[in-house]
């Protein structure tokens, strides 16, 4: 370590250490903070045949290799039999599928198939054994919600898992529930629907369309709040305002401090 | 340090309170037991004359190094410029104050931000200004501070030691035992009062942790739309939902110990001891929501490995197993909630929990393996 103690006693080390204390506060920064969200409207139509039988020739070039020839299930991925279109729509639409490993945990990326081929690939595994449909744009139109309710609901079934404010959080074993700032109203619908992986369910008996639709509008509205005290940090609560607090603002501090009081270097003038 | 009697006379003496103080030079008055020692003479305004005379000779004293001249001169400039910089920052305060009102939540924010920014402003560039006045005009200082043992000379603790024990003996602490030990008597209990005073935090629970207000047929209602739930339409595996007991929708105090987690799978994955295993109906099954460990709502349940998780100590149940304490902190499985279905097919408690909900406490007892 004798080359960094050299280092360190070099006059620029001092701005070196704060810059780097910056750019690392701006990576974390931006690690943390979420792109912007990609509107998709996914409209769910009636299935012709014709759109059953193209989605077969999807499903058999990208899904069957886990899923079976015909959506049984393999050892690597479950059956697809009764899962229906909206839980199609739902891992497509988001690009969870096709995954790129199998496990209990895939994460949210661009989507590989798109548009028309999501609605035939759903209308083919809707064929293999029934299931929820995809939810119409009006069941899970946001503006049309009870937000108040849409709170109780979300705090008493969600929160506990999504966060208060929809930022996610962990789980068991390195799964967690991914932050809801990306997710459509479709997208959040569906998941409810039909509970994709550690998820549970809340099917439309037990939580109304129109509870969903609360929820739905709990959770937009919640995304487009402004942050009166500025950077929101992620929403996750005061974990993040004490790290940065903690990391970025003593610790520049403590730098600050130091340089104040360096002993500066004779000069021979 | 201690005796008054070597500090020289002064006339001086800045010593306000002392009415014989005036007129008298030499008499001095004897010094107030708590009170800082008067300074010996007036060095210190000596020594800055002295540090004025030597600067004008051009003589560095020890340790002492003034800065180059060409360089404080920048400096000066530099620190003039960040005060400045500082009252106009004063300036702006007062302006956004003015201008920018506080009518409506969004100009509260910027009024907030513009007030903010000009007071970081302000104290940044006064503390920027002093910083660089420090550094850069102000000589640098090499100061020596000696250290001397803090332990005391055998002659000082030789004389209290004299001084102790010819006290102690005046005092008759030890040939009078009857005033020491009624003493001791006096002074013991003091230190016990405050226990007493504990018995005031409170009237004890009694009963009250061992029930909740569950009871033979009340209905499970959905915390929120305060719904009934039909056994029938909670039929997907997998499902979840927060249920309170009907009739305490807005009863915050006994939901605190009432709420469930309801949680439907598939029959055959439910693996519960021979006692409970009429507690469930068609694979649906119902678990308080409160931890063991510290009363956390633990509600984070997988659907795919049914676990129920707490959010504050990672305490993780298997939902299978009548909630058994897989891993953390918790000490007892989260107690289950013995449910059946009414004539009209309502889900429906069959009794209060059999043991009591939420955290442990000294005479809980302990439960079922």
């Amino acid at each position: 370590m004798k080359w960094f103690t050299a280092l360190r006693r070099r006059p620029i080390a001092g701005y070196a250490a704060v810059v780097i204390a910056l750019a690392l506060v701006g990576v974390a920064y931006a690690a943390l903070s979420p792109g912007a969200g990609t509107a998709e409207a996914a409209a769910a139509q009636d299935a012709s045949q014709q759109d059953i039988a193209k989605g077969k020739q999807i499903f058999d070039q990208t899904c069957a290799t886990c899923h079976g020839l015909n959506g049984e299930g393999t050892k690597t991925g479950p059956s697809l039999i009764g899962v229906g279109a909206a839980a199609v729509d739902f891992q497509v639409s988001t690009g969870r599928m096709p995954a790129m490993n199998p496990g209990a945990q895939m994460p949210r990326k661009k989507p590989v198939i798109k548009g028309e081929q999501v609605n035939q690939l759903a209308a083919y595994v809707a064929s293999l054994g029934g299931g929820p449909a995809v939810p119409s744009s009006e069941e899970s139109d946001p503006t049309h919600g009870n937000v108040r309710l849409g709170s109780q609901l979300f705090m008493a079934n969600c929160a506990q898992c999504h966060n208060f404010a929809g930022s996610g959080g962990a789980l068991t074993q390195g799964k967690y529930a991914p932050p809801l700032d990306q997710s459509t109203p479709t997208q959040i619908y569906e998941a409810m629907l039909t509970g994709p992986q550690s998820m549970p369910v809340f099917n439309d008996s037990t939580l109304k369309p129109d509870q969903k639709r609360a929820v739905i509008a709990y959770v937009t509205q919640t995304r487009d709040e402004v942050n009166p005290g500025g950077n929101g940090l992620g929403r996750i609560g005061p974990v993040s305002e004490g790290l940065v607090g903690w990391l970025a603002g003593i610790g520049l501090l403590i730098l600050a401090a130091m340089w104040i009081t360096a002993r500066q270097r004779e000069r021979n003038d | 340090m201690t005796d008054d009697n070597d500090i020289t006379p002064n006339g001086d003496e800045p010593n306000g309170a002392e009415p014989n103080g005036t007129g008298n030079g030499h008499r001095r008055p004897r010094r107030v037991i708590g009170t800082p020692a008067p300074a010996e003479s007036h060095r210190l305004l000596e020594k800055d004359i002295e540090r004025e005379i030597e600067a004008e000779d051009d003589i560095e004293r020890a340790g002492i190094h003034p800065r180059p001249e060409k360089s404080a001169r920048r400096a000066e400039k530099i620190v003039a410029l960040f005060f400045t910089l500082a009252f106009l920052g004063s300036v702006a305060f007062v302006v956004a104050y003015w201008v920018l009102g506080v009518h409506s939540p969004e100009k509260t924010r910027i009024s907030n931000m513009g007030l903010g920014i000009s007071l970081t402003v302000i104290l940044l560039a006064i503390a920027c200004g002093a910083v660089v006045w420090v550094r850069r005009i102000m000589p640098e200082y090499e100061v020596v501070q000696e250290r001397h043992p803090l332990a005391s000379t055998p002659e000082e603790k030789k004389a209290f030691a004299r001084y102790f024990y010819a006290n102690a003996e005046d005092s008759g602490f030890a040939k009078r035992p009857l005033v020491r030990r009624t003493m001791m008597l006096a002074m013991a209990p003091l230190a016990l009062l405050p226990i007493v005073l504990l018995r005031d935090t409170g009237p004890m629970p009694k009963s009250r942790l061992r029930h909740t207000v569950w009871k033979q047929g009340t209905r499970l209602v959905i915390d929120g739309t305060n719904a009934p739930i039909k056994a029938a339409e909670f039929d997907s595996p997998g499902s979840i939902i927060t249920v309170i007991p009907e009739g305490y929708e807005d009863n915050l105090d006994e939901l605190a110990k009432a709420t469930v987690l309801l949680i439907r799978m598939r029959p055959e994955e439910l693996e519960l001891p021979a006692d409970k295993q009429n507690w469930t109906v068609d694979g649906i099954i119902a678990y308080s929501k409160i931890c063991t460990h510290v009363g956390c709502p633990a509600a984070l349940y997988e659907q795919q490995t049914h676990h129920i998780l707490c959010p504050c100590h990672q305490s993780t149940f298997d939902a299978r197993r009548a909630a058994k304490v897989i891993f953390g902190p918790a000490g007892h499985p989260l107690p289950m909630l013995p449910i059946t279905v009414d004539d009209e097919g309502y889900l429906v408690a069959q009794s209060d929990f059999h043991e009591p909900v939420g955290p442990s406490f000294w005479e809980r007892g302990s439960t079922q393996t």
